[in-house]
């Protein structure tokens, strides 16, 4: 396909407060195809839902700094005029949220919150709305959708209410759907169900979805692509397959083995990543996980690692690690064979100074002689050399 | 709803009883003053004051005294006649009630609107020089004690001895003939008795609509594309309007009782006055009869509310 749907480009959204500068999205790039979808996977504070509401334009306040781009169709949605933005936000950009019932307006009907989104962007009836609103209900599977359009959403279920808001942020098919969290605050049997529609819904409608939420079991139900973040920035990106089958950060390690699985052996334990998420505001020095990170080196402290190839034939598979990439297939592989993190760093020797290409151009904020290896403009041999020289000084 | 109606009545006439109780016991078994002595006139003679004594039923029991008026005032809605000239407290209750109605009804329009508006404008430009404008303004007001507010604009705009002739003063009220003619002799009580209010409901309505405009249910209507100003509107100020509904109604029945001050100032013949008048001479059966409006008035009120409040918020279910 010649242009994607939505290119973000580098963003980065920074909050003015009193207590300095909140670094909540650091220069993320993603691109979302007609049709697909992308799954946004992070803890609280990782920046990823500040990331989703800046492309709904919803992020704009007065002390809010965003930079880089975001180009829907071609428009670039940063500069577009608060007007245009209208248009797009629940015409082409429809956005659905993690609790359903404090979504939706207490005191309005949800036939008319419906008829209210429908005729906001389109000029029909009162009761062509109306129609479009009980053929929505009835396409997200509401029982009885002409009748219910008359109830108020606290006579809903759980599941049911973000049913009613999938068909509210579906009734002007839109072109992208952002779901953020859709499911978190919902009984587990009832998020498959919404999962189910959400994916019968993109498959139908060729809506594109983009995917926000901490569960990973959530992602791999619905998206082809994943994007892992973690303090505002990207720190591995690539197809489900991969993220699940051979990942490269020690932070989705982590996310993926602090979740219960069918395959996982009985006895072995989930293991909780230890530490909290880093402060946006004093962003860890170096890479920004290695507070928490079991396999961290002197160097990686000072070192700020950036988006890289894997290194593992991949094409589409990025990661920000400062590790080298041997290190860590083989680190990942006395995981997946059910070491802890502990063995794991006992089983694999984990080089000082060595660094993956990630370190490659990071070195700024350490030695001056980094940027002589910025200039070679080299893979692994540069960027190895200047985490040499970064160690040394 | 209409069986919730009438168990509230219900309650309302039990509350009813309570306080004829309550009023009966603080103005009868408590008095101040003889109430017969009162009425005897100067020095009168003992022979008199038992006289006196017996026509107002004073030299019965007590448990009977009660009995006697509450019959009276359940079976014939009959407060019993004024100590002091023998008129019926009814008549003047009834005189009097319309007038301190057309003054509260009048001033609550006033400050619905102002503090609303004024609510609206300093949550949508929070911080800004407008909103500190306001808010300052607001505090002022609250502060302002009522007499003195009202005594502050009669030297200012009233046309006989203000500075500015622009209002009619105190006393306009009596004189004007005619519903427009009224309206405008009530302009500065009005303005007076809304003031302190108006910046009370600004206040209210302001950190109602900024506490609103932080729901998820906000969020979701911006993400439908709507106008600003319909999210505001329609969205916010419908969620922030309505526990302003519900103090709108309480103050309204409250000051059924009488707005005391402000028709004290403005010498507006309403039941606040004849309270105040009443309190003065020890009048204890028209004391009891506006208590008794006041108490019937803020428990009507908070009726009214309860029924508008299901209207206005569809989770509530009787």
């Amino acid at each position: 396909m010649a242009q994607p749907l939505l290119e973000v480009k580098d963003l980065s959204v920074h909050f003015e407060t009193e207590d300095g500068l909140v670094r909540a999205v650091d220069g993320i790039s993603y691109t979302v195809e007609r049709g697909r979808a992308l799954g946004i996977v992070g803890e609280s504070g990782s920046g990823k839902s500040v990331s989703s509401m800046t492309v709904m334009g919803l992020s704009r306040a007065s002390n809010a700094r965003i930079s880089g781009q975001i180009l829907f169709d071609g428009k670039d949605l940063l500069n577009a005029s608060e007007q245009e933005m209208r248009r797009i936000r629940g015409g082409e950009i429809a956005m659905i949220f993690q609790d359903p019932l404090s979504s939706l307006h207490p005191f309005y009907k949800i036939g008319d919150q419906l008829i209210e989104a429908h005729r906001s962007h389109n000029d029909v009836s009162k009761a062509q709305a109306r129609d479009r609103a009980a053929e929505m209900l009835g396409l997200v599977g509401i029982p009885d959708p002409r009748g219910r359009l008359d109830s108020y959403p606290h006579e809903f279920s759980g599941g049911m209410r973000q049913r009613v808001m999938i068909a509210m942020a579906l009734i002007n098919d839109p072109k992208l759907l952002i779901a953020d969290e859709p499911t978190t605050a919902l009984d587990v049997t009832v998020q498959a169900q919404i999962l189910e529609l959400i994916q019968r819904l993109q498959s139908e409608l060729d809506t594109a979805v983009v995917m926000i939420t901490h569960d990973l079991g959530v992602v791999a139900e619905v998206t082809e692509e994943i994007v892992v973040m973690y303090a505002g920035r990207i720190v591995e990106h690539g197809s489900a397959e991969t993220i699940f089958g051979a990942p490269q950060h020690p932070y989705t390690w982590g996310l993926l083995r602090s979740i219960p699985r069918l395959d996982t052996p009985r006895d072995q334990e989930l293991v909780p990543i230890y530490g909290r998420p880093p402060s946006l505001i004093n962003r860890p020095t170096g890479c920004a996980f290695h507070p928490r990170c079991p396999y961290v080196r002197e160097a990686h402290k000072r070192v700020d690692p950036e988006l890289a190839p894997a290194g593992n034939g991949d094409d589409g598979h990025t990661v920000a690690c400062l590790l080298p990439a041997k290190t860590r297939q083989a680190l990942w592989g006395a995981l997946s064979a059910g070491s802890s993190p502990e063995e794991a760093r006992e089983e694999v020797p984990i080089p000082e100074h060595e660094m993956s290409p990630s370190a490659h151009g990071a070195t700024d904020a350490a030695t001056p002689t980094g940027a002589a290896a910025v200039e070679e403009d080299g893979g692994a041999v540069a960027a190895g050399s200047s985490g040499e020289e970064t160690h040394g000084a | 709803m209409a069986s919730y109606i009438a168990r509230r009545l219900l309650w309302t006439v039990v509350l009813l009883l309570v306080i004829t109780a309550v009023t009966f016991l603080i103005f009868y078994v408590l008095p101040t003053a003889d109430p017969a002595a009162l009425r005897a006139g100067r020095d009168p003679s003992p022979e008199l004051i038992k006289v006196i004594r017996h026509q107002l039923g004073l030299d019965q029991s007590l448990p009977s005294q009660y009995w006697n008026y509450t019959k009276a005032l359940f079976l014939h809605f009959d407060f019993g006649d004024s100590f002091i000239n023998n008129t019926s407290v009814k008549s003047l209750i009834f005189d009097r009630l319309p007038n301190t109605i057309f003054l509260v009804l009048g001033a609550a329009v006033i400050w619905f609107v102002a503090g609303v508006t004024i609510g609206i404008v300093s949550a949508v430009r929070r911080g800004s020089f407008w909103d500190r404008l306001l808010m300052g303004g607001a505090l002022v007001l609250i502060s302002a004690p009522v007499y003195w507010l009202g005594l502050l604009s009669l030297y200012l705009f009233s046309d006989d001895i203000g500075r500015f002739h622009i209002f009619p003063g105190s006393g306009a009220y009596q004189d004007a003939h005619g519903f427009f003619a009224k309206c405008w002799a009530l302009m500065m009580p009005w303005l007076v008795l809304s003031a302190a209010f108006s910046a009370i409901y600004a206040r209210l309505l302001r950190s109602n609509l900024l506490e609103t405009m932080g729901e998820d249910y906000i969020r979701t209507a911006r993400a439908k594309g709507l106008p600003e100003r319909r999210v505001i509107l329609r969205h916010g100020v419908r969620s922030a309007i309505t526990p302003v509904i519900t103090v709108l109604g309480l103050d309204i029945g409250i000051l059924m009782g009488g707005a005391i001050l402000t028709e004290t100032v403005f010498n507006i013949d309403g039941i606040g006055r004849l309270a105040f008048d009443a309190i003065q001479r020890g009048d204890l059966a028209t004391i009891q009869g506006t208590t008794i409006v006041l108490a019937a008035g803020v428990a009507l009120m908070s009726l009214v509310v309860d029924v508008i409040y299901a209207f206005l918020d569809p989770r509530v279910r009787y």
